[in-house]
């Protein structure tokens, strides 16, 4: 398959990608290009696909799932994941910011640990709960 | 020794013990679940990453939010549950035997067990690496253990035999905690795990995939320096001159995970040649009022799917103590399920003729990924009761297939019934 989309609403980053589709495991290879304001994808074989590709040229997102030291838990860890999706090109500065913090148990499970973090209207949240130390 | 006597007993609190006593207890049964960690949840609670949760729950959840819906369900529903409590024995006659710290040896008479342990990893022994045996190795499923629970790093620079989804997943993980993976290598000429995997957790990160190649040597005496992999052959042999080192620290196993099958072995339940114990369509064991589900009965890629199984199994189970619990019902005839062209295993091993007016679940992995092909259910006359079609299978996602009742033309007078996946007869041109 192959479409066109005018650039008329929204401005496209420039250059091209080959994405490897992970809709379904057929795994097509679709290739993305701006050309001239106008985006070109080819090789998909579903409008899933299309879709998929066509945010992962635009906006890549990832949910990022990590853990968070806790002081007084029933376990050293509680597990947290972005209540969105995250751009992926701040990934590694979230987990950085994560990555600094210590939290203080008991934790119920969709508690905000981090709000706004770094900003992005993203929060935060504690993946389970947890309990203090016996 | 204290005694407890239950209607049905639960032999591990993971997602599936979890799942098969709630369905009990809300039919107002008296269940009790036997976990040996010192929470309830299982390996889903290490498994903090996201997927889980679209088929139960229609919404994407990380593992450890997945697990505590039905902890806080179980809880809710006032399910009794012993942690800390290992099962040593279960009897035929349905009393099992576990030691705890407060109470010592138990003893827990049920009229019905429902057997919930889960499965283990393969490791370095299963799969012969020569070397010395230094710091440094371990399985994925440990490493995740270690990084997700306990807050360790197990070492900074790693090679991941296996590309198994714990494995990949555990790649990425890694590299997000500032360590550096410098390669994934799988003995197959393809990636095992979810390709949904390999492009989030490897190519994102620019970890390489090496195909076709195994590891031949661990080198490094009190740590790991090093490892030497090689190219393999179609029969997996090595190929002479294609080593090639890659420093590290870690090597990490993902190799593969086997059911627990030993308090099932020791009870006498029959074990099939491909994991789990055996189980006819009902999810029972050899044993009468034994039933198995999760991935002590089969290795599962999703956790929505061990829920499915083990509602079943608890509903079962119910069935077993409503009409046969000591009624002395001998099983009668049964249709054995054999697993046949690019089918890995089956199950059920077995399906009660008394049953065939149910609906079947039949779940089954295939040998080696191929596409548009053919589901072909086959009895010992060559006769196909059922067929169905498929777009693509893949030996890491378990299949699942429901055969109703209409739409299946088993014959009652069979011995046996072939599971095959075969290329479709036909060229067909438009999409399916």
């Amino acid at each position: 398959m192959s479409v066109k989309t005018n650039g008329n609403e929204q401005e496209f980053p420039e250059g091209y990608k080959d994405i490897r589709c992970i809709v379904c495991p057929t795994g097509c290879l679709v290739h993305v290009e701006n050309l001239n304001g106008e985006l070109i994808i080819e090789g998909h074989s579903c409008k899933r696909g299309e879709e998929y590709a066509k945010e992962e040229f635009i906006a890549p997102k990832r949910i990022l799932t990590t853990t968070i030291r806790i002081e007084n838990g029933f376990l050293p860890l509680i597990p947290v994941r972005s209540d969105k999706p995250i751009p992926k090109d701040k990934l590694e500065e979230t987990l950085k910011e994560i990555a600094h913090k210590q939290i203080e148990a008991p934790i119920k499970m969709g508690d905000i640990l981090i709000e706004n973090v770094l900003g992005l209207d993203i929060n935060i949240i504690a993946s389970r709960d947890l309990i203090e130390k016996q | 020794m204290k005694k407890y006597e239950v209607d049905v007993a639960v032999i591990g609190g993971g997602s599936a013990g979890l799942a098969a006593a709630i369905i009990v207890k809300k039919a107002e049964l008296n269940v009790l679940i036997i976990e040996r960690d010192k929470e309830l949840g299982g390996i889903t609670l290490q498994c903090i990453h996201n997927g889980f949760g679209l088929h139960e729950f229609k919404e994407e959840l990380t593992g450890p939010e997945y697990v505590q819906r039905f902890i806080n369900q179980a809880k809710e529903l006032n399910i009794p549950y012993k942690l800390d409590t290992m099962v040593f024995e279960f009897t035929p006659e349905k009393k099992i035997y576990a030691v705890n710290k407060k109470e010592g040896l138990i003893e827990i008479k049920a009229k019905a067990i429902i057997l919930a342990m889960g499965c283990r990893e393969k490791t370095r022994g299963a799969i012969n690496i020569p070397g010395f045996r230094p710091a440094g190795i371990y399985t994925a499923g440990q490493a995740q253990r270690f990084v997700n629970i306990e807050g360790y790093l197990p070492g900074r620079t790693y090679v991941i035999l296996g590309s198994g989804d714990i494995g990949m997943i555990m790649a990425r993980r890694l590299t997000w905690e500032g360590c550096q993976v410098k390669a994934v290598v799988e003995i197959q000429p393809y990636v095992s795990g979810l390709l949904r995997n390999e492009v989030q957790c490897l190519e994102d990160y620019g970890i390489p995939l090496i195909t076709s190649y195994t590891v031949t040597k661990i080198h490094g005496k009190d740590r790991v320096k090093g490892v030497t992999i090689s190219k393999v052959d179609r029969n997996f042999d090595r190929v002479i001159g294609s080593d090639k080192f890659i420093e590290c620290d870690t090597l990490l196993l993902s190799v593969g995970l086997i059911p627990e099958n030993e308090l099932t072995r020791e009870a006498g339940a029959e074990i099939s040649q491909m994991g789990g114990p055996v189980i006819d369509n009902n999810l029972e064991t050899t044993i009468e009022g034994v039933f198995a589900c999760g991935n002590v009965l089969q290795v599962h890629d999703l956790v929505d799917l061990v829920t499915a199984e083990a509602k079943r199994a608890g509903l079962n189970a119910i069935e077993y103590l409503k009409e046969r619990y000591n009624q002395k019902i001998e099983r009668k005839e049964q249709i054995k399920c054999i697993a046949g062209e690019n089918v890995n295993y089956v199950k059920p091993d077995i399906i009660n003729k008394s049953d065939l007016s149910k609906d079947l679940i039949f779940t089954f992995r295939v040998k080696r990924p191929d596409r548009r092909i053919l589901i072909q259910f086959k009895d010992d006359k060559n006769r196909i009761v059922f067929k169905r079609k498929r777009r693509y299978v893949i030996p890491s996602e378990m299949i699942e297939l429901k055969l109703n009742s209409s739409e299946q033309q088993i014959d009652p007078e069979c011995k046996s019934l072939e599971v095959e996946v075969v290329p479709r007869p036909e060229v067909l041109i438009e999409e399916d």
